[in-house]
């Protein structure tokens, strides 16, 4: 029998991936990617609780995300291409122009 | 086999988001990260949203996939450049952080008591009963993400600019 805690720690363990990813990678795209897998996992616990509680409000704001999601992935990919045009790398810790 | 079809989707899950957070080449994370998001959609028809899992394949694995694939080849990083950066301090601090976040998240969730799902009626997350709620009671949210998705395309189009 699956409950909600089942979906629930899954969704943990994504958004930890997620985060895991962020924080030891040093590539900006799989940092990028990183963040949609946190986005995703976020939406998982959203559907959840929308089964859970039989309430279908809670799918609106899973397709309100998936719109941040692409939203933010049009302008990351436009900022990271800019980036790159300027200083040809794909490595966060190569880009320290601000440190004083 | 409710119960089988979420260990393998779950566990495909895990597995492949591994994957794409520990390649070197980003092209492969991607794919892998493409797998994942199939799962995902599998775990969201199991939770009768039927809708948001269709929307799952397009949107995530159809639409920005293409777009992060597009970038990564259009960057046209060299194979040198790809040697791993992973700091050997970093890793295991990072490792730490997200077993600790695991542990802290999974306590929380497992507090609460647990209770079956609840019914519910036939057409629960079918494309009907989600646009009627879309144009009702979420109207003004709906018409507020057309602002946001002009945003992003005005934000793209500036950072694509050849002069930024």
């Amino acid at each position: 029998m699956i409950t909600l805690h089942h979906y629930l720690v899954l969704a943990v363990l994504l958004f930890c991936i997620g985060v895991f990813g962020v924080i030891v990678r040093r590539n900006v795209l799989i940092i990028f990617m990183s963040i949609e897998l946190m986005l995703s996992a976020v939406n998982l616990v959203f559907l959840a609780f929308s089964r859970y509680l039989g309430n279908a409000d809670g799918q609106i704001w899973v397709f309100m995300v998936l719109t941040v999601a692409a939203a933010e992935a049009a302008v990351g990919l436009g900022i990271i291409v800019a980036l790159f045009r300027n200083k040809p790398t794909l490595y966060v810790d190569e880009v320290n122009e601000l440190k004083g | 086999m409710e119960t089988s079809l979420f260990y393998i989707f779950g566990g495909m899950a895990v597995v492949t988001a591994l994957l794409m957070v520990t390649r070197q080449n980003p092209i492969v994370s991607a794919l892998w990260l493409v797998v994942c998001f199939f799962a995902f959609a599998v775990l969201f028809l199991m939770l009768d949203a039927q809708f948001v899992a269709v929307l799952q394949i397009l949107l995530y694995a159809g639409a920005i996939m293409v777009l992060f694939v597009f970038v990564i080849m259009l960057l046209n990083v060299r194979e040198e450049e790809l040697k791993s950066r992973v700091l050997q301090f970093s890793g295991v601090l990072g490792g730490l952080a997200a077993i600790y976040l695991v542990v802290l998240f999974g306590v929380g969730v497992m507090k609460e008591p647990l209770a079956p799902f609840a019914a519910v009626p036939a057409d629960f997350g079918l494309v009907a009963p989600i646009g009627r709620l879309l144009f009702t009671k979420y109207l003004i949210p709906f018409e507020l993400t057309s602002v946001l998705l002009l945003v992003a395309i005005v934000g793209s189009v500036v950072m694509g600019k050849r002069k930024i």
